[in-house]
């Protein structure tokens, strides 16, 4: 059958959650070869096959930490010179779209960024985006080459399937452009201990109407209630009452939960273009005329510090 | 010597106008008002702090797009910018990424560069992919997604602040930098600038004067092929609640009743 390679989105080996989805995906398409480029393919390996990946190519090499994006072009395209795929599926991460393109341009491919769905088709895989701040929802081909996809986190559930995982290693070498932009050093974010916003169920966003970094702590609080990653809006973010890591929008994380509340935020177009595809949308604003109660499943006229905490409390007693 | 800095800048739809595809499932263009990408706005901005740290500097502000894109370029020379490239030719509507690159990295190449600066995405595409293309094309490094960034002695140094972690990057020129909007606040145009801006020339490129086939850019030239646009469903109404006291345990009633608790 047709081989799909996914380039595997991991940690020292720990398979993030976009992968595993990447792999349900490739399986509407072919049958997955998984590339993992980087150390701890042993630890990944075992992970990448219980969600279908009939190969897994690995490389490693200290390029791959120590320059940006091109060595990963370099073994990905090398990858692809060793088993003919019919579609590169990449996660939908700033550095994943970087390597993506890329590849796309030494394959003589077209690429389609942002896919938030993927299904086969008669001439190839037919990718579902969201486009103009999610207004439209788009289906689009690749109509030549090896297509191209990178694809949205939370856009396929994670389903595992048996297979092989045989590990092959991937011989690579790096051309002349891998090595031109040095990594001089990096400094690892230190984990809240919350879900990931991309990959949460839940989220749980403050605005301008949070009024102060040291009150940012009643988002978090309803947020632990209910085991949901934390977002800010790119007023809160400008403030500087929460990390820009945490923005939810066109400049920030496009997030799509089952769950989306945003406390006082009134709902910009950019701020929207980064939730407006969660499955239900809350929100608590005291202004009744904010456009985010134009979105919302349900909505609260009121102030956040009265209604949060309070929603908080309730959560806590109903779940005992 | 002077350093020579080429700013690439998209003339996009306004975002907060109702923005639309044409018939031909490409953008439509005449339903909202043009305008310089806000993002590239950041890319300007850092390419005069950048020309300002530098003993001699000329900064080439780029467009591709159609007559209209001209503003775009205005803007940018009302902010500083020093002369103008327009890229216009018919056969360039419903271009791809990859084509949209191509004729970029030839008008850079025509311009002669040894800083690329982009924004980190337009705001109508969104694909945030042409500035690793562009760097893949003209064979430079990328320093991309900066939220810091200098050039000094033939290096540029910059921050990109990841999700894992924040990396100090440095690559020697000529080299392309995009920068995100975290890279500082972009300026207003004087209105010194606005009028010194129309005395500053911008250059009118076609395909032709680029040494490119029409056949390798357009809807025809596109290695993409968008099938079907349909417009998100508006949702239907929500129920919208007047806390009165009771708000955030009616909010968590709702919350059970969805499952959610
Ligand atoms: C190129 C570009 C990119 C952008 N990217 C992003 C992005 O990625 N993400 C993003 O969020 N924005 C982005 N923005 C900014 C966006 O346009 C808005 O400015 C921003 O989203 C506003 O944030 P906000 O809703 O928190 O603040 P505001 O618009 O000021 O809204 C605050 C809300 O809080 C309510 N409020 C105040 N006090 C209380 C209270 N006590 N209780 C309840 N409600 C209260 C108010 O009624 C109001 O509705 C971008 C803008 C541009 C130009
Ligand atoms: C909703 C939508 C979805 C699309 N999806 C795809 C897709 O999946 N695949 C595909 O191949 N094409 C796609 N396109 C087409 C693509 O957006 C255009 O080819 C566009 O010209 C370049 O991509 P971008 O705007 O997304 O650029 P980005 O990569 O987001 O732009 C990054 C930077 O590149 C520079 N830049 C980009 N375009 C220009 C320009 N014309 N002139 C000067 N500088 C520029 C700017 O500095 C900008 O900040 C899509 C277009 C739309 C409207």
């Amino acid at each position: 059958m047709a081989e799909v390679l996914v380039l595997v989105d991991h940690v020292d080996g720990a398979v993030r959650k976009p992968t595993l989805e990447l792999l349900t995906l490739a399986r509407r398409i072919g049958d997955p070869v998984a590339v993992h480029l980087g150390p701890g393919a042993e630890a990944a390996a075992p992970v990448l096959a219980e969600h279908g990946a009939v190969k897994v190519l690995t490389a490693d090499a200290p390029e791959f930490a120590d320059y940006l994006v091109v060595p990963k072009v370099d073994a990905l395209q090398a990858a692809a010179a060793a088993v003919s795929p019919v579609a590169v599926l990449v996660a939908s991460s700033a550095e994943g779209k970087e390597v993506a393109a890329r590849l796309a341009l030494r394959l003589g491919s077209g690429i389609i960024t942002d896919a938030t769905d993927l299904v086969a088709g008669d001439e190839g895989p037919v990718a579902t985006q969201s486009a103009f701040a999610a207004a439209f929802t788009t289906t689009s081909r690749v109509s030549r080459g090896v297509p191209v996809i990178t694809v949205k986190p939370n856009s396929a559930p994670v389903e595992p399937a048996a297979a092989a995982g045989t590990v092959e290693p991937l011989a690579v070498t790096f051309g002349e452009l891998a090595t031109g932009t040095k990594v001089v050093s990096r400094t690892p974010r230190q984990s809240t201990g919350r879900p990931e916003l991309t990959e949460a169920a839940i989220v749980v966003s403050g605005g301008r109407g949070v009024n102060g970094a040291e009150n940012f702590s009643v988002i978090e609080d309803l947020a632990d209630s209910l085991g949901a990653a934390v977002g800010a809006s790119r007023a809160a973010v400008d403030a500087g009452w929460y990390p820009h890591t945490n923005q939810v929008g066109q400049t920030g994380k496009s997030v799509s939960p089952q769950l989306y509340i945003a406390n006082g935020i009134s709902g910009a177009i950019q701020h929207r273009a980064g939730m407006q595809t969660s499955k239900t949308i809350v929100a608590v604003n005291k202004d009744a005329e904010a456009p985010i109660f134009d979105l919302v499943d349900y909505g609260v006229v009121g102030d956040l510090f009265q209604v949060v905490p309070q929603l908080t409390e309730e959560i806590k007693a109903r779940k005992g | 010597m002077s350093l020579r800095i080429v700013v690439a800048v998209k003339y996009v739809p306004d975002a907060t106008g109702d923005r639309h595809f044409a018939d031909d499932l490409t953008t439509d263009r005449d339903a909202v008002d043009g305008l310089l990408s806000e993002l590239d706005e950041y890319a300007v901005e850092q390419a005069l702090q950048i020309a300002d740290a530098a003993d001699d500097a000329e900064i080439t502000v780029l467009t591709v797009g159609p007559e209209d894109a001209k503003d775009a370029l205005r803007k940018a020379l009302s902010m500083g910018a020093d002369k103008a490239i327009h890229v216009e030719d018919d056969a360039l509507h419903g271009t791809d990424v990859i084509g949209t690159s191509l004729v970029l990295a030839k008008a850079i190449e025509h311009a002669g560069y040894d800083l690329v600066v982009t924004g980190m995405a337009s705001t109508d595409g969104t694909a945030g992919v042409v500035p690793a293309l562009l760097a893949e094309r003209l064979g430079i490094p990328q320093v991309t997604l900066l939220s810091e960034v200098a050039v000094a002695d033939g290096k540029v140094t910059g921050r990109r602040d990841g999700d894992a972690a924040s990396e100090q990057l440095e690559a020697s020129l000529p080299a392309l930098v995009s920068v995100t909007d975290q890279s500082g606040e972009a300026r207003y145009p004087s209105f010194k600038g606005i009028m010194a801006a129309k005395k500053k020339p911008v250059e009118s490129l076609d395909l032709s004067d680029l040494g490119i086939d029409e056949a390798e850019v357009g809807l025809g030239g596109a290695w993409t092929a968008v099938q079907d646009v349909t417009a998100r469903p508006p949702r239907t109404a929500g129920t919208i609640v007047k806390d009165e006291g009771e708000g955030g345990k009616q909010l968590a009633a709702y919350l059970a009743e969805q499952k959610f608790i």
